[in-house]
């Protein structure tokens, strides 16, 4: 009997589905609407990722070394560094290296490199570039840093300065901005999402109040409330699964316009490729997010009619 | 077979809809229930299939209190009982097929049986040819006479017809009657709420008028009396 019923209420979801045609199409329109939204989302939270992580890669910790410090001592204070749970890398930049990218960085100003030349020797010390897991981390690091002993024979302290004291204030600022952005992004997608699946709800609500005669009809023919609400369910996500997959397809062409005017602007995060590489994680999310909210929008509309 | 003791229905903006009404109708018995608009008619036919809940009283169904029924049971006591509405009532959406294939299906019917019987009732009502046609492409007549096919296509016990020629042309209403009459003459209680004097007339049958809420006559071979 369960399976019979089973066949039975998904037959007549599927045909009321096809039969009403348009009422199925706006229902749908205003389904896939929501989903867009929650796709949005699920880009929007990766942007916002790069972007965020883009700049916490711009901002670190320089430790300078005095020019007599032993490389070994530096690489074990790399290395030390490297095992602290808070360090996301540690990029140890030799006393060469540091000439070189001066040189580099100064090359079209000549009396830069004329007094350089004329020091003769290289003035500037090996340095190690500490990059945190997170910005509020930095203060932390710095101190451990400077605790660390780090004398040399002759109670020489190899490090010249840690420069975290200058870039304090930016840290901090920036350690707030993070935070800011993420609470404002998440409060803004709960509102977003929110609204669209009240507005879903409502639809859903509405399509099946024109039917509410229908439904006492059908209770009081002797049909179970199971068996009259079971079709507006089927009904409901197929809503869901076909709107799943028209907002699955318009962000095809979306993510690659995107991707071809904006990618710089993003952090440098390639949308189409993210689609294409996780398309089907994607549709598989926005399939059970438009199905469930078929089904229960459905489900608890029908309810109050089915009180006869 | 139908009992009803003392019933009252008050409604919340405290209409009195009915009062005090006690009658009881027996196995095949054809009883035609008369009255204005507004005499409570089709409260005491809610009242039977536990639509509504009485204020004061008690409906019984073979010696069951319809209304101390848990939700389950009244689903299993509507299946013996085929309604028929002024307005059709059938459901848009399905084919004449579909729209009576559904109360045999909502009674766990097998398809076997669906496929034995529903043409078989189309038969009765003159419908074949128009098996898969929706609804909407039907006129009066043949809406109503689907919507009978419905209510008996389940061999109900009781047929209740709730002003089924209010819609129709005379012949159209003469049809159904001999339709009704039938469907008696095989041995299913009939209850018809109408305003047509010329129905009762024709019929012969049990007449119970009412007005105001209450049972002012019930003569066994009435007449249309208001």
């Amino acid at each position: 009997m369960f399976w019979l019923n089973t066949k039975r209420i998904l037959r007549a979801g599927v045909l009321s589905f096809w039969r009403n045609g348009f009422v199925s199409l706006s229902s749908i329109l205003v389904v896939t609407v929501t989903l867009f939204t929650v796709i949005s989302l699920i880009f929007t939270n990766v942007i916002l990722e790069a972007v965020l992580s883009d700049f916490k890669e711009k901002v670190d910790v320089n430790v300078y070394f005095v020019t007599a410090a032993p490389e070994a001592d530096i690489l074990q204070i790399k290395s030390n560094l490297e095992k602290q749970p808070e360090v996301a890398s540690v990029v140890y930049v030799s006393r060469d290296q540091a000439i070189a990218e001066f040189k580099d960085k100064h090359k079209d100003d000549y009396l830069t490199l004329q007094a350089l030349n004329e020091i003769g020797d290289n003035p500037l010390g090996a340095r190690l570039n500490v990059i945190a897991k997170d910005p509020s981390q930095y203060e932390g690091i710095a101190k451990k840093i400077e605790s660390q002993n780090t004398l040399m024979a002759g109670g020489t302290n190899i490090i010249d300065k840690v420069n975290f004291r200058q870039n304090k204030d930016i840290i901090d600022r920036l350690t707030k901005i993070i935070a800011g952005t993420k609470q404002f992004g998440y409060t803004f997608a709960l509102v977003l999402v929110s609204t669209s699946l009240l507005i879903t709800f409502n639809t859903i609500r509405l399509v099946i109040y024109m039917t509410r005669e229908e439904i006492n009809v059908m209770k009081l023919v002797g049909a179970s409330s199971m068996y009259v609400r079971g079709p507006f369910i089927v009904g409901g996500m197929m809503y869901g699964a076909v709107s799943a997959l028209l907002a699955m397809i318009l962000f095809y062409p979306i993510t690659l316009w995107l991707t071809g005017t904006t990618q710089d602007f993003f952090g440098g995060v390639n949308l189409y490729s993210y689609y294409l590489k996780n398309f089907f994680q994607i549709f598989i999310i926005v399939l059970m997010v438009g199905m469930s909210l078929g089904a229960v929008s459905s489900f608890l509309a029908v309810r109050k009619y089915l009180k006869v | 077979m139908i009992y009803f003791d003392k019933v009252s229905k008050k409604y919340p903006n405290e209409s009195l809809a009915l009062q005090d009404i006690n009658f009881s109708i027996a196995h095949n018995e054809f009883v035609s229930i008369v009255g204005h608009s507004g005499a409570g008619k089709t409260t005491l036919l809610k009242l039977l299939l536990a639509e509504e809940k009485p204020t004061e009283g008690s409906v019984f169904f073979e010696s069951v209190n319809v209304h101390e029924l848990h939700r389950n049971d009244v689903t299993k006591l509507r299946r013996r009982i085929g309604m028929i509405f002024q307005d059709f009532r059938l459901l848009p959406d399905k084919t004449v097929y579909e729209n009576i294939a559904f109360a045999m299906e909502a009674a766990g019917r097998s398809d076997d049986e669906i496929a034995f019987d529903v043409p078989h009732v189309l038969e009765l009502v003159d419908l074949n040819n128009k098996a898969w046609d929706f609804p909407g492409h039907l006129s009066g007549g043949e809406k109503q006479r689907v919507a009978i096919a419905r209510a008996i296509v389940n061999q109900p016990d009781i047929i209740i017809a709730d002003e089924p020629t209010g819609n129709l042309d005379p012949v159209n209403t003469y049809e159904i009657v001999q339709i009704l009459k039938k469907i008696n003459d095989i041995g299913t209680t009939v209850i018809l709420t109408t305003h047509n004097k010329g129905i009762i007339d024709l019929l012969g049958k049990r007449v119970i008028t009412m007005e105001g809420g209450k049972i002012i006559r019930d003569d066994a071979s009435g007449k249309y009396v208001l």
